[in-house]
């Protein structure tokens, strides 16, 4: 691209692309019809400018499909004003066995909140 | 109003036939689609089908609560949204024939029980309902203008799930595509009656009620005809069969669907919970 142009155009993402085409992942076999459904994680923001909450999950045949029903699940109470779905099997945890060394160092570090600090009456407002 | 048998009996004018159509459709839709409680083929569908059913309910109460305020004599007493729901006979119900077949259970004309025909009906009316609704937003009736702006939202949503249903069964497997074209062929006879213009549709035309049901047709035709072809499912060709529910006269399945859902009321009249 030139220089001295600069597109103000968004770059097409993923999340303002078009609805997917139904498409049946590799690992969903279109004749079989006893196997279970991938699971996915549901994420429901409650309202505009909050964070997505994760709140459950389901299973379904495809992103679009997860999407509809999340909303039917998850926010027939008006819960949420938009929803995000992720394969279960795309997520990576931490091993709950690396709890010990992961997590318990932290107990006695309270330097790390800020609240830890006296701060001078000349600063206002933190 | 109320005769020895607990029923209501309606002086029937084409204004408040015109509401009851809907209104009617709504309510019987939704008792077939409820019939699936606990019986969905996975949970979360099973969830979404008694959602949907829910929406239905909701726009044929805000109907029938109007219509009762237009049906008793007057100066008399206006019959309720629950004694016109449960009170009422046969023959004063006004739905399209099609939301009364057997949806989950069995019948002669239809095997039930049979996902596709619920997918396929909730996909023709929610069309047909989505072409209604956004034309009487401009009635001149305001209390209907409001009630299509919110259930317009519904069938639009209720529109795309079961497009998608279509789609998936349609394109999916041979055992899904013969399934869905099967269910095609029991239900496109009745959706003749869908356009069937007569007398009441003129009368709310020319009012400025609302729109006549063959003015719904291009629009309808036009969407369907997109989601089957991605279905690759054929329109079929037209029969000359028309249903004729919206006139009150019902096919045999119309007695059996009501006293399921009257059996309550009129075995405890006023009964509330």
């Amino acid at each position: 691209m030139n220089s001295s142009t600069i597109s103000t155009e968004l770059p097409k993402t993923e999340t303002t692309a078009e609805w997917p085409k139904t498409e049946t992942t590799a690992e969903w076999p279109k004749t079989e019809t006893t196997a279970e459904w991938p699971l996915w994680e549901v994420f429901v923001r409650a309202k505009a400018g909050l964070d997505h909450k994760h709140c459950g999950s389901l299973h379904a045949t495809d992103a679009r499909m997860a999407v509809q029903l999340a909303r039917e699940v998850y926010t027939r109470r008006q819960e949420g004003v938009s929803v995000w779905v992720v394969k279960s099997i795309d997520i990576t945890a931490s091993d709950p066995g690396d709890k010990d060394m992961y997590f318990d160092p932290m107990e006695d570090k309270v330097y790390r909140h800020p609240g830890f600090y006296e701060l001078p009456d000349s600063v206002n407002h933190m | 109003m109320t005769s020895a048998s607990g029923s209501i009996h309606l002086e029937v004018t084409p204004p408040l036939q015109y509401r009851l159509r809907i209104a009617d459709t709504c309510l019987i839709h939704a008792q077939r689609l409820a019939e699936w409680c606990g019986h969905g083929p996975v949970l979360e569908e099973d969830i979404a089908l008694t959602n949907m059913a829910l929406d239905l309910i909701g726009q044929a109460r805000a109907l029938l609560t109007q219509a009762g305020s237009l049906a008793g004599q007057p100066g008399g007493e206006k019959p309720s949204e629950d004694e016109l729901a449960f009170l009422r006979d046969e023959r004063q119900f006004f739905n399209l024939t099609l939301v009364e077949l057997p949806l989950r259970k069995a019948s002669v004309h239809a095997p039930g029980g049979d996902f596709a025909d619920t997918v396929l009906r909730n996909f023709l009316l929610a069309g047909w309902l989505k072409a209604l609704w956004s034309r009487l937003l401009s009635s001149n009736d305001e209390e209907l203008a409001a009630i299509a702006g919110k259930a317009l939202k519904e069938a639009r949503y209720h529109q795309r799930h079961a497009a998608d249903w279509v789609m998936r069964l349609g394109d999916g497997t041979g055992e899904s595509a013969a399934r869905l074209r099967a269910a095609l062929e029991r239900a496109w006879p009745y959706t003749a009656e869908m356009f069937q213009r007569d007398e009441v549709d003129a009368h709310a035309e020319a009012a400025g009620l609302g729109p006549a049901r063959d003015a719904l047709r291009a629009e309808w035709q036009i969407e369907v005809a997109a989601v089957f072809a991605e279905a690759r499912l054929d329109l079929p060709a037209d029969t000359p069969f028309i249903s004729t529910g919206t006139r009150g006269v019902h096919s045999e399945h119309m007695g059996f669907i009501l006293a399921e859902m009257q059996v309550l009321q009129r075995s405890y009249p006023g009964g509330a919970w």
